[in-house]
This record gives C-alpha cells, structure tokens and sequence, in this order.
C-alpha cells in the first residue's frame, strides 16, 4: 500500500511560494555580494604587494578547505557578536542576515578563483593599452579588464551559483524557512511528507537542470 | 630650450639580466625618431620606459618638463599626455569604436560625452574609417583597427606619440594604409618615436634613426647620416641593415 496523496499541495502552495521567495532572494543577494568579495579577493590575489596577495590566498584556502554548514551555524552565533562590537550595542540579527553574511563569504572565495583566472586571460596589452590612455589602475581594471573578464567567465559564474542555490537549503540547520524547509515542515504538519519531498525535488531540479542547461548553451555560443 | 623627450643613462634590469644599458638620447619638439634593431634589442622595453608602462632602475626620463622615475610624479596624468599605439592594437573588445575613441577623452580629460565624440570622430574621419564609428574591432581588419588606434591616441591631444612596431602585424597590404597616416601626422610636425623596421618610411620622415643592440643605442644619428654611408656605420647596425634592406 504506496499510494501517494499529493492532495494538500494545493492548500500549501501559498507557503511554498513565500519559502521559494526566501531562497530566490538569498541566492541573489548572496550572489551578487560573494561576486563583489570575490572580485575584491581575486584583485588582491592578483595585487604585486605580498600582504594583500598573500592575505586573499589565505582567505580563500580557508574557506575552501572547511564545510558550508559550519560557516552557517558558526556563523549565526558569530554574526552577531560581530555586529554589536562595531555598532557597541546588542542589535538582534535574524537568522536571514547571517546566512547571507554566511553565503556571501563562503562563496567569495570561490567566485575569486574564477575572477582571478577571468582577469588573467585578459593580455597585458589591455592593461597597457588602458594606462596608455592615462587610466589608473582602478578605472584600468573597472571599465576595460573586469567587464571582458567576467564575459569569459558568465558561464563558470552562473554555474557556481546554480550550486549555492542547492546549498542554501543548509538554511534550515538555523532554522530559517526556505524552500525545502517550508515544504519538509508543511508535510509533515500534513502528514504527507515524502509527497511534499518528491514535489521539493521536482522543483530543484527543474530549476537547477533547467538553469544549468542555458548556460551550456550561452557557454558554447560564447565558445565560438 | 629642453628636448619634448630625454633619456639619460637609463638602465634597467629584470633581475640579473640587463635589458637596457645606459640608453641616452633625446626628441625635439616635432622630431620623428625611428628606433631599430634585432629582435629582443630592447627596442619595446626602451619606448616603454617614457611613458612608465616598464619601469627603470637607473639614469632619467624626461618628458616636458616632468621626470619620469621620480616617484611623485602624476603617472596617470603624464600617459595622458603621450599617445601610444601598439604592436597588437589593442582596442578595447567589449566596446563600440566609438566608445573605444571617447571613454579616455570622458573619464581621463573629464571632456562631455559630445565633446569627445566629436574630436572621436573627427580623428576616425581623418583615418578615413568615419563610417566604421559604430562597429566593434573584431569586425575591422587589422590595417583598420591600427588606424583606429592612431585616432583613440590622437583624441587625447597628445604632446607626443609612441609608435611600437605598428605595422609588424598586419599583412603586407595593410602596411601602407598605417604608414600613410604615420606619414601624414610626421608631416603636421607631431613629436614621434617609432619602434619600426620600415626603413621606407624612415627614409620618407624620419629626422634621426638610433639603432640599438642588446640593450643600447649603437647608433644615433641624422637620418641623412644613418642611411648616407653604410660603410661607416657600426658592423652590428650593417648587418641588420643589410638583413632588412635585402626585401
Ligand atoms: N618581463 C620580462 N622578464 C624578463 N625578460 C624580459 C621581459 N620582457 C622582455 N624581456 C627580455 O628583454 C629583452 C628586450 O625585450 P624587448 O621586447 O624590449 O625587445 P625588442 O627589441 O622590442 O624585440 P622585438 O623586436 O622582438 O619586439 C629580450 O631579451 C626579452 O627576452
Ligand atoms: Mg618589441
């Protein structure tokens, strides 16, 4: 007797869809910040000074060495404690903020290793052409080397944001209701919850595959 | 009155290997110097130290009045001033010909966005590549993005330009298309220093030729000079004269 009984989806679907607004908002937000740590990273990494070169490899070693779901519990306890020693005083910081601080940190060092080989496919010659012009370093790097580097790398981006987005279902380990844990509580609350597990599974992997496919495709169109 | 261009002494190592060697010489105000040499003479290495994209260990630089090593100087502000065009081209990719032409005129000289385009295209139409304004480089041919090159330099109102081996890359029938513009702004009485083995085009503008060798200037002279006797010059600057002058 496995007969399955999807029939109190529908009366969920309304829950279901604020945790996905969850998810969708820290992927973003996380994405673009772990892109903006990782591009500061990545020039560091680059930088001819061995402190800051040497500072972002240690950086992004450590991250890269260590588990996601420990930066995320450690995290919510540390976040915290961080933010009252800047501001002085206790501020309540919810678990969304220290998931995305989290996120945003862990990914960095990932999307640096992807800038940093993005900036170093971009000849010299770029770099000379943008001084030439009386550039300075920061304008060299922000209007003529980045944008050409993150062209090449769009698809390696785009790719390793389609892993966080699965990872930020590790979310539910502070309690926080995104996708997969809205849909894990309001079967079991339903007493459904392997359908509302199969229907969880559907959507990541529509969304990731689905994802992962457009990307293959702009990668061989920018291949050529 | 001082030289537009001074080289004194300049030396430079990459660790223990000297590329250049007490390089010492100067370009007047609307002087077109040709500098030549064998392959991995320094030629490259000697124009960039005058505009500071390589560095120099030992000796002077100095370009109207500012001193090129001296580590208060506004490098950004000085490149501004010196036109460089490059083996290679290098126009931005990512961007229009257009906007190749006027996002140093807008974010470097602070010019509006109408006044570069204008001087943008008034360069782009002296190359005879107007038409060409809203096209990206991959889709110009060789001969046309050095040309375009020439025009972005030119838009900064350069006091000076630096030419590094600008037809070295192209195919043969493309050379005369740069060369003709070189020619022409030699011809305006613009300060030039060009890296090229175009001895025709030496001949046609040069003032003076140097000749350099393993890291220094063998021979500086006029070009009337350079090309006069061949017998009297040094024995290295003959054979590579003959080795080029043969085709
Ligand atoms: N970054 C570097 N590190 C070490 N050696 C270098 C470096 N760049 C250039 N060199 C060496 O310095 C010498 C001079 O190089 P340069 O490019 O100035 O020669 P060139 O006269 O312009 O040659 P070519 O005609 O081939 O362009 C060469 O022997 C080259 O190998
Ligand atoms: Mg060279």
């Amino acid at each position: 007797m496995m007969g399955f009984d999807f029939s109190q989806i529908g009366p969920a679907l309304p829950g279901l869809m604020d945790g996905m607004v969850l998810t969708l908002k820290l992927l973003l937000l996380a994405v673009s910040g772990g892109v903006a740590l990782g591009t500061v990273l990545a020039l560091m990494r680059l930088s001819s000074n061995r402190l800051l070169s040497g500072g972002a490899k240690f950086y992004v070693n450590y991250f890269r060495s260590i588990p996601l779901l420990l930066v995320i519990t450690w995290f919510y306890f540390v976040v915290p404690l961080i933010f009252k020693w800047i501001s002085g005083e206790f501020v309540a910081v919810g678990a969304f903020t220290s998931c995305l601080v989290a996120f945003m940190m862990f990914e960095a060092a990932y999307y640096a290793e992807i800038v940093r080989a993005g900036v170093q496919s971009i000849s010299k010659g770029q770099l000379n052409a943008a001084y030439a012009l009386g550039m300075t370093y920061g304008q060299a790097m922000r209007l003529i080397i980045l944008p050409q580097a993150f062209r090449k790398m769009m698809p390696l981006l785009l790719q390793q944001s389609i892993i966080l987005f699965q990872d930020t279902s590790l979310v539910y380990a502070v309690g926080l209701m995104d996708f997969l844990n809205t849909a894990r509580s309001k079967g079991d609350i339903v007493g459904q919850p392997n359908e509302f597990l199969i229907l969880a599974g559907v959507v990541y992997f529509v969304i990731s595959f689905g994802a992962s496919t457009v990307v293959k495709r702009l990668q061989k169109r920018l291949a050529v | 009155m001082s030289a537009m261009i001074t080289l004194k002494n300049v030396s430079k190592w990459y660790g223990d290997f000297q590329v250049l060697t007490d390089c010492s010489t100067a370009v007047e105000k609307g002087e077109v110097v040709v500098v030549c040499g064998p392959s991995g003479s320094g030629k490259s290495t000697l124009i960039k130290t005058v505009n500071a994209l390589e560095p120099f260990q030992k000796g002077e630089i100095i370009v109207d009045g500012m001193s090129v090593g001296d580590p208060k100087t506004d490098l950004p502000k000085l490149r501004a001033r010196i036109g460089m065009v490059f083996q290679n081209f290098e126009l931005f990719p990512h961007l229009s010909i257009t906007e190749n032409l006027t996002i140093a005129q807008e974010r470097v000289l602070g010019r509006s966005k109408d006044e570069a385009r204008q001087k943008g295209l008034h360069y782009l139409d002296r190359v005879g590549l107007k038409a060409h304004a809203a096209k990206f480089p991959g889709q110009l041919s060789g001969g046309q993005q050095q040309r375009v090159a020439i025009a972005r330099a030119l838009s900064m109102d350069p006091i000076a330009m630096l030419f590094d081996e600008p037809t070295s890359a192209l195919d043969p029938e493309m050379v005369n298309e740069v060369l003709d513009v070189m020619v022409e702004l030699a011809h305006e009485g613009m300060t030039m220093m060009c890296v090229t083995h175009e001895m025709g085009f030496a001949r046609k503008v040069a003032n003076r030729v140097i000749f350099m060798d393993k890291g220094a200037i063998v021979e500086d002279c006029a070009k009337e000079e350079f090309f006069g006797d061949i017998k009297a010059r040094s024995e290295r600057a003959q054979h590579f004269l003959s080795k080029i002058l043969q085709h």
